[in-house]
């Protein structure tokens, strides 16, 4: 208990595009917000970790934060970086290597798919030249399979993308504001059927950061802590059905986003029904519709019903990616692990403006799942 | 009569057998049986690193399906034309091993495709560009 960590600043660069600034200026941007919102120095900060995908290493920030001496990790996890990041500054913290901690991760990417090399993933030439190695595809085919095992329809596919505009729409930082009708939504051109454009998110840029330290001494820098109740990430077994797979094997196992949400509710000692908030990795429609159940928020193929219900929306028993998720923000990858945190961390402390949960949620909870099959959880508490 | 010889193909070394009765080739665990498609280098289920060759077979059952509504970016050498582009058909095929091959369509119809349909593997013609031999690779097409 008395080695929780806690979450003292969250900074943001607003996802979306933004021109004439680098990835890292964009990172720098988040650090120093976070800085600020905790109201400590760069200089006090004793570690950090950080990275993105295609904006270059972490550590470069130094070079426009302060060049400080601080031990400063590049972590390169895909789309688990941010989860990796925190994690590492959590373990630093309790290890007592520093007092204050930094993770951050930024991101800026080219627009479009992203264009994987095949080598670089253990795979050969002819996987990608046949035209099989995209995300997208990837993505549909589990949603197909997903759909066709649970008695899913399309109509959960559009209900999920409808409610993430809604909330984009509510939230001042996101990138995509505007609401779509369902019938927009539904007759979207077909990307990847089941899956059609308004279901994707898009590659984006942005930044984001957090300040941390010992539960301890947190109430010296804010009276709004957020506790850290567990952090964990996870690879694949053998069996689980992942991105960039030519073949699958015979039996499936369970994906690491199951094993990574067990670990995380046993390690709080909390389980799904005590959440009050929820971020879940939504690159598409599909995706989150399969978080749902993996997390440990309903049996698998409830989602219609909850989906239909309302009780995904803000006001609803299971509140959603309130921000709009990765539909309405994009996906910088380095950042957006980070992103949901801090979004998180906005609900518990009741900042969240038109789109605060009501009820002031006292736990929250953030999964980010990613190439190649992995997936990091965190549930924060309010302090 | 002397059965066709392959094609010129994008991936040699995961089809055998001729042009007209083409077999899938992947790899098995000698210590703990578990198969592999594409042929593995080591086991992922028992971690062992002894593997020998082995036949897939030609026929299984759809298992997912996709259409490729886009055209993708590199690495996908198809080698068209942007406005030339149609969309094709992916999917999963589970083998009789019950092992789920990823493999092009021959069909990109939404109507036409069921999980569950028996499919055939054939080859197709992937990349067509003028003044070179056309590039083929696996593909499940429906049993008639
Ligand atoms: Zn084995």
């Amino acid at each position: 208990m008395n080695n929780d960590v806690a979450i003292i600043g969250i900074g943001l660069h607003p996802f979306g595009r933004t021109d004439g600034l680098s990835g890292q200026q964009q990172g720098a941007h988040a650090v120093r917000e976070a800085l600020k919102d905790a109201g400590v120095a760069w200089s006090q900060v004793g570690v950090a970790y950080g990275g993105s995908q295609d904006a270059g290493n972490a550590d470069a920030l130094g070079n426009l934060l302060g060049l400080t001496g601080v031990p400063f990790v590049n972590v390169a996890n895909g789309c688990a970086t941010g989860g990796s990041a925190l994690a590492s500054v959590i373990a630093a913290i309790q290890s007592g290597m520093a007092e204050i901690g930094v993770a951050v991760g930024f991101d800026k990417h080219p627009r479009g798919a992203f264009n994987p090399r095949p080598r670089d993933w253990g795979l050969e030439d002819w996987y990608g030249e046949t035209g099989m190695m995209l995300t997208t595809q990837f993505f549909a085919l589990k949603t197909r399979r997903y759909m066709f095992e649970h008695g899913i329809t399309d109509d959960a596919l559009v209900r999920v993308a409808q409610r993430a505009f809604r909330n984009g729409a509510l939230t001042p930082h996101a990138w995509r504001r505007r609401e779509l009708g369902y019938a927009e939504i539904a007759e979207s051109m077909p990307v990847n059927l089941p899956l059609r454009k308004y279901m994707f998110c898009n590659p984006a840029e942005g930044g984001a950061a957090l300040v941390l330290c010992s539960a301890r001494h947190a109430r010296k820098y804010t009276d709004r802590p957020i506790i850290v109740k567990a952090a964990v990430m996870r690879t694949r077994h053998h069996g689980s059905f992942e991105v960039f797979s030519p073949g699958l094997a015979a039996e499936q196992a369970p994906a690491p986003t199951v094993t990574a949400s067990r670990a995380a509710f046993e390690l709080a000692g909390v389980g799904p029904r005590d959440i009050g908030v929820i971020q879940l990795q939504d690159t598409d429609s599909g995706s989150e519709l399969i978080h749902i159940a993996e997390n440990g928020f309903c049996e698998h193929g409830e989602q219609a019903h909850l989906l239909r219900s309302g009780a995904t929306e803000i006001g609803g028993r299971l509140p959603i990616n309130t921000d709009g998720g990765c539909l309405a923000n994009g996906e910088p990858v380095g950042a957006s692990g980070l992103r949901q945190v801090i979004e998180v961390c906005a609900q518990l402390r009741g900042q969240a403006g038109q789109r605060q949960v009501p009820g002031r949620p006292r736990l929250g909870y953030t999964h980010v799942y990613g190439a190649p099959g992995v997936s990091a959880v965190c549930i924060l508490q309010a302090g | 009569m002397e059965p066709n010889p392959l094609p010129r193909l994008a991936c040699p070394g995961v089809v055998a057998g001729s042009a007209d009765r083409p077999v899938l080739v992947g790899s098995r665990c000698t210590c703990c049986g578990e198969i592999y498609f594409p042929a593995a280098q080591g086991c992922t289920r028992c971690c062992a690193s002894e593997m020998t060759a082995h036949e897939l077979g030609a026929e299984g059952r759809l298992w997912s399906w996709t259409i490729q509504g886009f055209q993708p970016k590199a690495p996908y050498a198809g080698g068209e034309a942007e406005h030339a582009f149609q969309p094709y058909g992916v999917g999963y095929v589970e083998m009789p091993s019950g092992v789920k091959v990823e493999s092009r369509l021959t069909v990109a119809d939404p109507e036409r495709l069921e999980i569950g349909m028996p499919m055939r593997l054939t080859l197709i013609a992937y990349r067509q560009v003028a003044g070179e031999a056309p590039v083929h690779t696996y593909a499940f097409a429906p049993a008639a």
